[in-house]
């Protein structure tokens, strides 16, 4: 049970995992997919942040009376990451808005039957 | 004085990306971008003799010494891709002038330059870099630009095409970013050779195995590895020809190297003997190789054609991995080149034919090639050079990677090889008969060859190809040096 319990935050990253991953290959409509990426990258930015944080750890800024500190690096990593997630959500946006420009819908589906019935 | 041309490598085209999207119209883009991409490759190939002569270079980004600052290590290896990708970008840019004006809005021009170079930029740095985390950075710096690439083509399906991609691509990314985490949080570290002295302490950990699997299907999805390549055909199909040319000669090779790094540089040697990777390589090479081909054979989109051909390429590059041994290792970096030879002057030559015609379907295209000797010369010697004729750069790779399969007395694979040359005669062969044999279709107008600036770049890699595939001095020289440095055996 211990198992399970001191490992919480695993548990969620792992959950998160699974429905972002889930949701990207089970959804027909673009948006969903991106949203359902999303899903995915915040879990492994979860599982990051989780492995920086030391037990009784201040956050890492240099203070009077502190001994211990979380890791930071594992946080940079994770911002750098969160850009690259940002930029990648942005094209994925903007790929859509062309999609629905010039199919008229943004249903897989449907995308794929106008592109065969020609 | 220090040495810093790795780190002009990325930096230069980096800076160049912003500076080139807000230039004026007209032809100024195009030619910062292409004194760029040849002052990489200048550069490049002096960073080669460098560390061919002089030993691996070692460079702390910012002062910052490695372990606490990022660290570009340059060996063989990385100085060999390095020259690959800047070379073919080198190549590639005089050929974009005219293509792209044809086939991407005037408007878009500067930023269609601007994606190249930050594609360049990206590319480059998963070359020079020696921090796993980097690499991830820069691969999402190419991959994204990439994506943007695609999207600027013709037809609406490149939309389609390019979301595809990005979504498959950004899930590899992430993949490889959980992987990286997993080794993180056994290592503490990031520095590829740090990790990889603080590995083997740690390898009984099955953390450090799943990370290895994550990073393993991360790349693999990236390198588009059968069963995972379903994003490459529309990719390569629907993208304006010239991004099609550029990447499919560097970014799926570029993940090859990112790959043969993991495997055999951060990993210790002997790790991936314990985990099924090498039966997967192998399995995945011989179906990839063996269906896609089959799949090139039937189709009627002539790119399409060649983007199937360049899975079941990859699928060569998957044995070689696959064999783990510095003969593997040597062939698969070996076929790496000379497939961006062949695959750059073919996708060349079929984007000379789609300037002219506009068209590539094989039933719209009967007979061109009476009408454009040297496009159509072109495309018969890259044609035999994917098949593997002696004479040609193709046959070098294939005689490599059935050297290294016998060897190993893997009889399975050597007929595999051979078989998927035969299927490449095959498909060629239709390409062929399409372009010079059948009667030309009347369309009323009178198709002339194609201008000497794309023809140019097309036939020196044509003649890379055939130069290469009589003296292979200095890609096999490299190709071993490089396997050695991966392989840790001396040549």
């Amino acid at each position: 049970m211990d198992f399970f319990i001191g490992h919480y935050n695993y548990w969620i990253v792992i959950f998160l995992m699974m429905v972002g991953l889930y949701t990207v290959i089970s959804r027909g409509n673009l948006i969903k997919k991106i949203i359902g990426l999303n899903i995915f990258q915040v879990s492994v930015f979860f599982l990051y942040i989780s492995l920086g944080t030391v037990e009784g750890g201040a956050a890492p800024i240099i203070a009077e009376g502190v001994e211990v500190y979380s890791n930071p690096l594992p946080h940079v990593l994770i911002l750098t990451a969160i850009v690259v997630g940002v930029a990648t959500t942005a094209l994925a946006l903007a790929l859509v808005v062309r999609i629905k420009e010039s199919y008229g819908t943004i249903e897989e589906d449907e995308i794929h039957n106008l592109d065969h019935s020609l | 004085m220090e040495n810093h041309i790795s780190l002009l490598l990325v930096v230069a085209p980096l800076i160049a990306a912003p500076v080139v999207a807000v230039l004026p119209r007209g032809r100024w883009p195009w030619a910062v971008a292409f004194f760029v991409a040849a002052l990489c490759a200048a550069l490049a190939g002096m960073q080669l003799w460098t560390v061919v002569h002089e030993g691996a270079i070692s460079y702390e980004l910012g002062g910052w010494a490695p372990l606490w600052g990022i660290e570009y290590r340059i060996d063989a290896v990385n100085a060999y891709m390095a020259l690959i990708v800047a070379a073919i970008a080198a190549i590639t840019l005089p050929y974009a002038l005219l293509s792209s004006e044809r086939e991407i809005p005037g408007e878009k021009i500067p930023l269609f330059y601007s994606a190249m170079l930050l594609c360049l930029a990206g590319l480059l740095g998963i070359t020079q870099t020696g921090d796993i985390f980097n690499a991830f950075v820069f691969l999402e710096i190419s991959s994204l630009s990439s994506y943007a690439l695609i999207s600027l083509g013709k037809k609406r399906q490149a939309f389609t095409a390019a979301y595809q991609y990005l979504i498959m691509g950004t899930i590899g990314a992430t993949f490889y970013l959980i992987g990286v985490g997993l080794i993180y949080s056994q290592t503490g570290s990031l520095n590829m050779q740090d990790v990889a002295t603080i590995l083997p302490g740690v390898l009984h950990l099955k953390t450090v195995e799943t990370g290895f699997a994550f990073i393993m299907i991360g790349i693999a999805l990236k390198l588009a590895l059968f069963p995972l390549h379903l994003w490459l055909p529309n990719a390569y199909t629907y993208a304006p020809s010239v991004v099609t040319v550029f990447l499919a000669a560097t970014a799926t090779k570029v993940a090859i190297y990112l790959m043969l790094r993991i495997f055999f540089t951060v990993f210790p040697s002997g790790f991936a003997m314990g985990t099924p990777a090498e039966e997967v390589f192998i399995a995945a090479g011989i179906a990839g190789i063996i269906i896609a081909s089959i799949y090139a054979i039937y189709q009627a989109d002539v790119k399409r054609l060649l983007a199937y051909s360049s899975v079941a390429q990859i699928g060569y590059m998957a044995l070689g991995i696959g064999f783990a041994s510095a003969a593997g290792i040597t062939a698969a970096l070996i076929h790496l080149f000379n497939h961006a030879l062949m695959k750059g002057a073919l996708f060349m030559a079929i984007g000379a034919i789609i300037y002219r015609v506009d068209v590539c379907r094989m039933d719209q295209i009967h007979g061109l090639g009476r009408a454009m000797p040297w496009t159509f010369g072109a495309i018969v010697i890259g044609g035999l050079s994917l098949v593997g004729v002696p004479g040609t750069a193709g046959f070098i790779s294939k005689w490599y990677l059935v050297t290294a399969a016998l060897e190993q007395a893997a009889w399975i694979s050597v007929a595999v090889i051979l078989f998927g040359s035969l299927l490449a005669v095959v498909y060629i062969g239709k390409l062929i008969e399409a372009l010079y044999f059948k009667p030309i279709t009347d369309t009323g107008k009178v198709v002339s060859e194609a201008p000497v600036l794309l023809l140019v770049p097309t036939w020196a890699l044509v003649l890379a190809n055939l130069y290469f595939g009589l003296d292979t001095t200095l890609t096999v020289g490299v190709a071993e040096k490089a396997a050695a440095v991966l392989g840790g055996v001396k040549p």
